[in-house]
C-alpha cells in the first residue's frame, strides 16, 4: 500500500503538467473552482470544447486509456486519473464528451465490428463528432427494458419510430446510441436491439427540455421513419439488453466519479466567510460537526475510487461495487449544497452571482443536485443494485419478466 | 499509488481469521460477558503465541517485526470475532506509547513482556466525563516520582500490570507516567461495563511510585499522537465487527420468512442493508488511508486518523443498530448475539473519545493544515 506516486507515476504527472502549463491557464487554488454545471452549452462553448479536445488529441492526451489504433495511448487507468487530476487544476472548457468517452466508446469497443470501431472511435476521441445516449423513454426510465421505440427491418435498413426523452446533449450531437424494440412478441429483455444512429438523419426531431436549474441540457427526441442501415447495428438482433448493460455499467462508474462531493474546500471557505451566533460560522460547533461529516464522506468516496483503481490496475473489471460512488456521492452533493445555502442565511435565497457568496455556486449546485440523484440510475435503483448484486439479497419480484412484451400492462402516467 | 494490501498481508489476515474462528467463536465472548471473568486468558495466550501482540514491534524488543499494515488486519479480525481480550489497551495504546516515547531502557524492560503477553498494558487518561480535546480535564498529579489522583474509566484497568498515566507535573504541565499497577498506593475497582466482555475499572493513585515517560512538558502531545495511532488500529477493529454484523444480519434475513417471502426480499430492508454496506465501505476507505499514513509515518496522519475514527464510529454504530432492528424481536433477546455487536460497537466507539470529539479534532487539524 502506497498513496504516493511511484517514480513512473510522478514522471508521468510531471509530463502531463508540463503540457497543460504550456497549453492552458492554471486555476488560482485560493479561488473557487469554476462551476461546470452552470455553464451553458451555446454554440461558442461547443466550439471551445471541440478546440480543446482536438488540441489534446494532437498531443496524445485524449482518451489516453484507449488503444493506440483509435488514437489513444494504451495508458493505464492510473495514468488517466493522474491526467484528470492535473487537468482539473486548469481552466478548461466543460466536458461535453463524458457520455461518449466514458460510456459509448467503451460499448463500441466491447461489441462493435472492426469496421464500426474504425469508423467511429477515432473521430469520437478527437471530439469532432459528439455522441448522445438515447435510452430513456417517457414510459421507460428505471425500467429501461420496458422501452417501446420500435425498429422494423426493411431491406438492408431498419425503420425507427417512437420517442426518447432526457437525452443529454442531443441538440448538439452528431451520433446517438439507441436501444429499440425489434420483437414485441418476445419477452421484455429479449426483444431489444442496439443501434448507432446519425442524429442528422431525416425524421429525427430534437426538442430541448428546460430543467429546474434553467439550463436545457437534455431533450425529447422524436423518431418518425428514421432509416438506419443494418451496418449500424451494434451486437446481434435481440441482444440489445446485453449491449446496453455495458453502457450502464460504465455510466455508473463515470457519473459516480464526477458527483459534486469534491467541493469541500469551497464549503470550508464559505464557513469562514459567513457568520452564525455572532461569530464566524466556522467557530460554531454544530457547523464544525457537519463539516467533519461531509469531509469524511467525501474523502471516503475519493479513497473508495482509489481502491477501485488499484483493483483495475491489477486487471480486475469494474463490478457493481462502483455504484457506491453515485449512491453516496449524489445525495452528499445535495446535502452539502443545502448546508452551504443555509450558511448564507437570508442571502442563501438570492441566486445573483454578484451578490451571493462564491458566485452563487451553491444556489446553482442545490438546483442541479436533484438531477444527479436521478440521471444514470436513481438512488433507489442504485441501492437495489448494491443489495442484489453486491450483497446478493433476493431480486425484486417481477411480474413482467416472462410475458411477451406486448401483453405487459402499462400505467396511464407517461411523460 | 497502490491502495491495496499485499498478498502477504492478506495471508496474515487469513491466518488470524482462521485461528479466531477456531478459538474465539462467539461463545468465548459470551462466556466472558456472562461471568465475572474480565477477559479470556487462554485466548490472550494464543494471541501472544501467534505473534499478534508484538506484530509491529521491532524484533530487538521481542516483537515480530512485521508492520502496521499487518497489525491493522489482525485488529480487523479481533473485531470480527468480538475477541474478549485487552488487545486495544495493551497493543494500540500501552505498546504504542512505549514505542513512541519510551527510553531505550524502558523499551527493553517492558516491550518484550508486552509482546509475550505476560504483561498487559493500558493507558489511563480519562477522568470522568472528560473532554479529551483539551488538557484541562487532567487533575492527576505526578510529582517527585509519585502519582496521586483518580482515573476513570480505564479500559482493562483491573487486569493490566502496566499503566501509562496522563498526569500533570508540579508546574501543572501535562506529562506521562509509567506505573506498575500491581504496586502499592493503588486501588483498583472493576466497574460495571456497558460491554461486560471488555472490562473497565477505576484506578485510584495515592502516592504510587511511577517513572516518567517521554519528554517533560510534552505529555499531551504524546497522548494525542498515541491516540491517533490507536484510532487507526481501532478503526479496523470496529469495521471488523461491523462487517460481521452485516453478514450475520444478511444470513438471518435471508432465512426468516414473512408474508411468504424471505424478509431480506423486502426493499425497505434491502435498502437499509445497502446503506450499511455504503457506510462500511466509506469507513474502510478512510481506514485504509489511515493505515497508509500510520505505516509510512506520513504527515497526514493526524487528519487521516481522525477521518478513520469518525467513519468507523459511524459505520459500526449503524451496522449494530440495524442488526437488532432487522432481526425483529429475537434481536432484542439476551440469547441472540445481536447485543454483543451492539455493546462492543459502542464501547469501542467511545474508548478513545466519542466520534463528536474526533469530528472536532478533524476540523481543528484541517484548519491548522490550511494555515500552514
Ligand atoms: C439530468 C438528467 C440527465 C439524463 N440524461 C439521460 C441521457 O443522456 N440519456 C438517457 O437515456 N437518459 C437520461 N436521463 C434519464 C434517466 O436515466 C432517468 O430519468 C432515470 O433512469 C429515471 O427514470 P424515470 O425518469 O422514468 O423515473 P421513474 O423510473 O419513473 O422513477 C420514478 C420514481 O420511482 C422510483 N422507482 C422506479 N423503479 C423502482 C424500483 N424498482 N424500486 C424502487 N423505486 C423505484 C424511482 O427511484 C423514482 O423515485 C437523464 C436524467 C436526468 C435527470
Amino acid at each position: 500500500m502506497d498513496f504516493n506516486d511511484t517514480p513512473e507515476e510522478a514522471a508521468f504527472r510531471a509530463r502531463a503538467r508540463g503540457w497543460l502549463e504550456k497549453n492552458a491557464e492554471p486555476l488560482d487554488p485560493s479561488k473557487v473552482a469554476p462551476n461546470e454545471m452552470g455553464e451553458r452549452e451555446d454554440a461558442a462553448t461547443i466550439r471551445r470544447c471541440k478546440a480543446w479536445q482536438a488540441k489534446k488529441a494532437d498531443a496524445g492526451w485524449a482518451c489516453i486509456t484507449w488503444p493506440k489504433e483509435y488514437g489513444g495511448q494504451d495508458a493505464t487507468p492510473m495514468q488517466r486519473v493522474i491526467f484528470n487530476q492535473e487537468e482539473a487544476k486548469f481552466r478548461v472548457p466543460p466536458n461535453i464528451y463524458a457520455i461518449g468517452h466514458g460510456m459509448l466508446g467503451p460499448t463500441i469497443m466491447a461489441h462493435g465490428s472492426p469496421e464500426q470501431k474504425k469508423r467511429y472511435l477515432p473521430s469520437m476521441l478527437r471530439g469532432e463528432e459528439v455522441w448522445c445516449q438515447l435510452f430513456s423513454e417517457p414510459a421507460a426510465g428505471s425500467d429501461l427494458a420496458g422501452l417501446r421505440t420500435s425498429a422494423v427491418k426493411e431491406g438492408t435498413d431498419w425503420l425507427l419510430n417512437g420517442q426518447k426523452i432526457w437525452s443529454t446533449g442531443a441538440h448538439f450531437c452528431d451520433w446517438g446510441m439507441i436501444v429499440t424494440r425489434t420483437d414485441p412478441s418476445a419477452a421484455k429483455h429479449a426483444g431489444l436491439t442496439y443501434f448507432i444512429v446519425d442524429m442528422h438523419s431525416r425524421g429525427i426531431e430534437v426538442r430541448p427540455i428546460k430543467q429546474i436549474n434553467g439550463a436545457s441540457g437534455f431533450n425529447e427526441v422524436f423518431f418518425s421513419n428514421v432509416r438506419v442501415p443494418d451496418s449500424n447495428r451494434l451486437g446481434a438482433v435481440g441482444d440489445g439488453w446485453r449491449v446496453a448493460l455495458t453502457t450502464l455499467m460504465n455510466e455508473r462508474v463515470a457519473i459516480g466519479a464526477g458527483t459534486g462531493s469534491g467541493r469541500f474546500k469551497d464549503l470550508l471557505r464559505l464557513a469562514k466567510q459567513t457568520r452564525r451566533n455572532g461569530r464566524p460560522a466556522i467557530e460554531d460547533s454544530a457547523v464544525r460537526q457537519k463539516l467533519a461529516d461531509f469531509y469524511v464522506r467525501s474523502k471516503g468516496l475519493q479513497y473508495t475510487g482509489y481502491r477501485t483503481l488499484s483493483a483495475l490496475s491489477r486487471g480486475q473489471i469494474p463490478g457493481p461495487e462502483g455504484s457506491i460512488g453515485k449512491a453516496v456521492g449524489a445525495p452528499l452533493g445535495q446535502q452539502m449544497a443545502a448546508f452551504a445555502v443555509e450558511l448564507q442565511g437570508a442571502l442563501g435565497a438570492v441566486a445573483d452571482k454578484e451578490l451571493a457568496p462564491q458566485e452563487a455556486l451553491w444556489q446553482e449546485a442545490y438546483l442541479s443536485a436533484p438531477g444527479l440523484r436521478i440521471a444514470g440510475g436513481t438512488d433507489e435503483i442504485l441501492k437495489n443494485i448494491i443489495a442484489e448484486r453486491v450483497l446478493r439479497l433476493p431480486p425484486e419480484i417481477r411480474v413482467d419478466k416472462e410475458k411477451p412484451f406486448r401483453d405487459i400492462p402499462s400505467g396511464n402516467i407517461t411523460k | 499509488m497502490n491502495f491495496e494490501f499485499s498478498e502477504d498481508q492478506k495471508l496474515v489476515q487469513k491466518t488470524a481469521r482462521d485461528y479466531l474462528a477456531e478459538h474465539s467463536g462467539l461463545g468465548v465472548c459470551r462466556a466472558v460477558l456472562e461471568s465475572s471473568k474480565p477477559y479470556d486468558s487462554g485466548l490472550w495466550k494464543g494471541a501472544a503465541e501467534m505473534g499478534w501482540l508484538g506484530a509491529a514491534v521491532p524484533e530487538q524488543f521481542g516483537g515480530a517485526g512485521l508492520g502496521y499494515l499487518e497489525l491493522v488486519l489482525i485488529a480487523e479480525e479481533i473485531g470480527r470475532a468480538l475477541a474478549p481480550i485487552p488487545f486495544s489497551s495493551s497493543v494500540y495504546l500501552a505498546t504504542e506509547a512505549l514505542l513512541l516515547a519510551g527510553s531505550e531502557p524502558q523499551k527493553k524492560k517492558y516491550l518484550p513482556r508486552l509482546c509475550s503477553g505476560e504483561l498487559i498494558g493500558t493507558f489511563a487518561f480519562a477522568e470522568g466525563a472528560s473532554d479529551l480535546l483539551d488538557p484541562g480535564f487532567v487533575s492527576t498529579r505526578f510529582d517527585a516520582g509519585r502519582l496521586s489522583g483518580e482515573k476513570v474509566p480505564v479500559a482493562d484497568g483491573d487486569i493490566a500490570g502496566l499503566g501509562v498515566v496522563l498526569a500533570k507535573d508540579a508546574k501543572g504541565a501535562p506529562c506521562l507516567a509509567l506505573v506498575d499497577l500491581g504496586g502499592s498506593g493503588i486501588t483498583r475497582t472493576t466497574l460495571e461495563s456497558f460491554d461486560p466482555s471488555r472490562s473497565q475499572a477505576r484506578l485510584r493513585f495515592e502516592g504510587a511510585t511511577a517513572e516518567p515517560l517521554g519528554d517533560a512538558g510534552k505529555g499531551f502531545q504524546i497522548f494525542e499522537r498515541v491516540l491517533d495511532r490507536a484510532a487507526v488500529m481501532m478503526a479496523f477493529e470496529q469495521l471488523g465487527g461491523a462487517q460481521r454484523a452485516l453478514e450475520v444480519t444478511r444470513e438471518f434475513t435471508m432465512n426468516r420468512y414473512a408474508f411468504g417471502r424471505p424478509v431480506a426480499s423486502f426493499q425497505a430492508l434491502k435498502h437499509r442493508m445497502a446503506e450499511v454496506y455504503c457506510a462500511l465501505e466509506l469507513g474502510r476507505s478512510n481506514a485504509y488511508y489511515g493505515a497508509w499514513a500510520l505505516s509510512s509515518s506520513a504527515e497526514e496522519l493526524p487528519v487521516a486518523a481522525a477521518g478513520a475514527r469518525v467513519a468507523a464510529c459511524d459505520a459500526s454504530s449503524l451496522s449494530a443498530e440495524e442488526m437488532i432492528q432487522l432481526h425483529g424481536g429475537v434481536g432484542f433477546t439476551w440469547e441472540y448475539d445481536c447485543h454483543l455487536y451492539y455493546r462492543r460497537a459502542k464501547l469501542l466507539g467511545l474508548a478513545l473519545g466519542s466520534a463528536a470529539e474526533w469530528r472536532e479534532k478533524l476540523i481543528r487539524r484541517l484548519e491548522s493544515r490550511d494555515a500552514a
